[in-house]
């Protein structure tokens, strides 16, 4: 069935911002042990970055990223700096408890400072050649979200490079497994979290920038992201990056798939129930499995 | 204060709470106060399971809105009020048991984003199964009187003061203490974990439930899914906090100062409220882990020692 196939594709393509949005969540859980619930917030911040480049200035989305990360890499060095920094000095049990809860506030104010500074409206950003798409036999790819997945991949693919290439990238990984140890071999610990935190927000910011291209920014979009960030992490468990990719795109196929069996408005729950099952059923959480 | 004094004193505030629709005509005023209440009601319950227990439930507002769904029902089937609020509370902690043991699999975080997501799937649902606004009865709006929602949320929140009261003294509530402070201690030392914290949990969700029945019987119109909507919880969790966590007086203290808040800043700014709270939030998780009610206590303190050096007494 024809409606069938396009869903899928469609699926596809947002699936590969919800491995992106997953991406740098998964980083900064399996680094720092710190579960950052304002993941979606930093996520809606970069997409309010690309939209005001846009208004302001016409720059082109894919052109603002090139200002979006850097600029979100910078917020994320402040937001370790004045909160997370103060988290990752707990142990563990509490450490993931306390940043629970201060991302949740973290969340929460910076929703309401989104909507007192730019109000509750959805935004987006139309470019010329917004509306372009491609046919394939009878399925229409649009190319901006075509775009979106080919950047999304590539920035996957190059986070994947830098922590397997970069001496920095060892060190971030060396922490991930044991902090203990990596102290032991001489790695600037500390630095490893913040390093991560800061790469974490900038994929954020980039993931933000590529919603807002082809989809919408507001001020409530991050709960809704930090819920699919969370259930791309729990189904690829920590570690990789491609895999994290690679299960965003299940993610995405499998809410095409049920709203096309159950009807649109289920779309939001299959992920939920995916999510709360791989919970069940693996209590003891994401740091064993790998 | 001693804790019995502090307790006497939100009696007393009760009892003259209780006479406030006698002496004032003003509907903007006990609207204000009913708000309180349920805050107060609402914030108490998630105090059980989160403040006591330990147990962060990100989900609490699926509790609230199925107390609300089926206290709604019934009541414009006919049901009498204190009934239906009774049956909401039922089915809420009924729920909590069908998912309950499966939950307290997991632990600490993961308890609360599993829960999270839980609350999340039974909005969504309800918001796709009744899409239409729910309205009063021409009828029972004509004969809307506010003195009575105003009762049913004083003595939810009486109820849900004097049950943490008592749960805070009772066996049952060291036994959850206990399982705050560290859950694989207290098994070692004999404490039932799982079934305390079914415990606590019914009873917190049971009490959600209630205040979800209230809702209900204030509302003149909603959509069933706004009750469900995860705001429910973020209040709770954040007057519990604010107030004092695993206390008795900080919801108390925190709904107060919340609402106060709420409804002043929001006549001018939209959602300021929010962005306060969520800073104060931050800065009590990291900096005051007790929040206002040990504040209090400790400046309470340090200015009993200064007045007591000032005078020349033994301190």
């Amino acid at each position: 069935m024809l409606l069938i196939e396009q869903q899928i594709v469609l699926g596809l393509l947002l699936g590969g911002l919800y491995g992106l949005a997953a991406a740098g969540l998964s980083l900064v859980f399996g680094v720092l042990k710190v579960l950052d619930v304002a993941h979606g917030e930093l996520i809606m911040l970069g997409g309010y970055g690309a939209f005001w480049l846009f208004a302001l200035l016409h720059w082109d989305p894919f052109a603002s990223l090139l200002v979006v990360i850097p600029a979100s890499l910078l917020l994320g060095v402040v937001l370790y700096a004045v909160l997370f920094g103060f988290v990752v000095r707990a142990d563990e049990e509490t450490r993931v408890k306390n940043s629970l809860l201060v991302g949740f506030g973290l969340a929460l104010a910076l929703h309401a400072l989104a909507v007192r500074l730019w109000t509750a409206d959805d935004r987006s950003i139309t470019t010329s050649y917004g509306g372009a798409v491609i046919a394939v036999g009878d399925l229409s790819i649009p190319v901006i979200r075509l775009l979106s997945l080919a950047v999304a991949f590539a920035l996957i693919a190059g986070l994947h490079l830098l922590l397997t290439r970069w001496r920095w990238g060892k060190a971030i990984r060396a922490t991930a497994e044991d902090w203990q140890a990596a102290l032991l071999t001489g790695i600037d610990v500390r630095r490893a979290y913040l390093l991560a935190f800061a790469i974490g927000t900038a994929l954020a910011g980039a993931a933000g920038t590529l919603v807002t291209v082809g989809y919408s920014v507001s001020p409530s979009i991050g709960l809704e992201w930090t819920l699919k960030a969370l259930i791309v992490v729990v189904l690829a468990g920590l570690g990789s990056m491609l895999g994290t990719f690679v299960a965003g795109l299940f993610l995405g196929v499998a809410e095409a798939l049920s709203a096309a069996v159950f009807g649109g408005p289920y779309r939001e729950v299959v992920g939920l129930v995916i999510f709360v099952v791989v919970l069940v059923l693996r209590p003891r959480g994401l740091f064993g499995a790998r | 204060m001693s804790p019995r004094a502090g307790g006497l004193a939100l009696l007393a505030l009760f009892a003259a709470l209780a006479l406030l629709p006698l002496g004032v005509r003003r509907d903007d005023l006990l609207n204000f106060v009913l708000l309180i209440l349920l805050t107060i009601t609402l914030a108490q319950s998630w105090n059980i399971v989160a403040g006591y227990a330990g147990q962060v439930n990100l989900g609490h507002a699926a509790f609230f809105g199925l107390g609300a769904l089926t206290a709604r029902t019934l009541w414009i089937g006919g049901a009498p009020i204190v009934l239906a609020t009774f049956a909401g509370a039922l089915v809420a902690a009924a729920f909590a048991l069908l998912i309950g043991a499966a939950a307290f699999r997991l632990r600490g975080a993961y308890f609360a984003i599993g829960t999270l997501a839980l609350g999340e799937i039974l909005r969504t649902t309800v918001g796709n199964v009744l899409p239409e606004i729910s309205t009063l009865p021409v009828a029972s709006i004509a004969g809307y009187r506010l003195a009575h929602r105003y009762y049913l949320a004083l003595a939810l929140a009486a109820l849900s003061v004097i049950a943490v009261a008592l749960l805070a003294r009772s066996r049952l509530g060291l036994g959850m203490q206990a399982i705050r402070e560290d859950e694989d201690a207290a098994e070692a030392s004999g404490v039932a974990a799982l079934g305390l914290k079914l415990r606590a949990l019914v009873l917190s969700t049971g009490l959600a439930g209630a205040a979800g029945g209230l809702f209900a019987y204030y509302q003149i119109s909603y959509y069933p899914a706004h009750a469900f909507n995860p705001t429910w919880t973020f209040d709770a969790l954040l007057v519990t906090f604010i107030g004092g966590v695993g206390t008795l007086h900080g919801p108390v203290l925190g709904a107060i100062l919340y609402v106060f808040l709420k409804e002043y800043l929001t006549v001018r700014w939209v959602d300021l409220h929010l962005l306060i709270f969520g800073v104060l939030f931050i800065a009590i998780v990291l900096l005051f882990p007790g929040g206002l009610v040990q504040a209090l206590i400790q400046a309470g303190n340090g200015a009993r020692r200064r007045l007591g050096r000032r005078s020349g007494a033994p301190t």
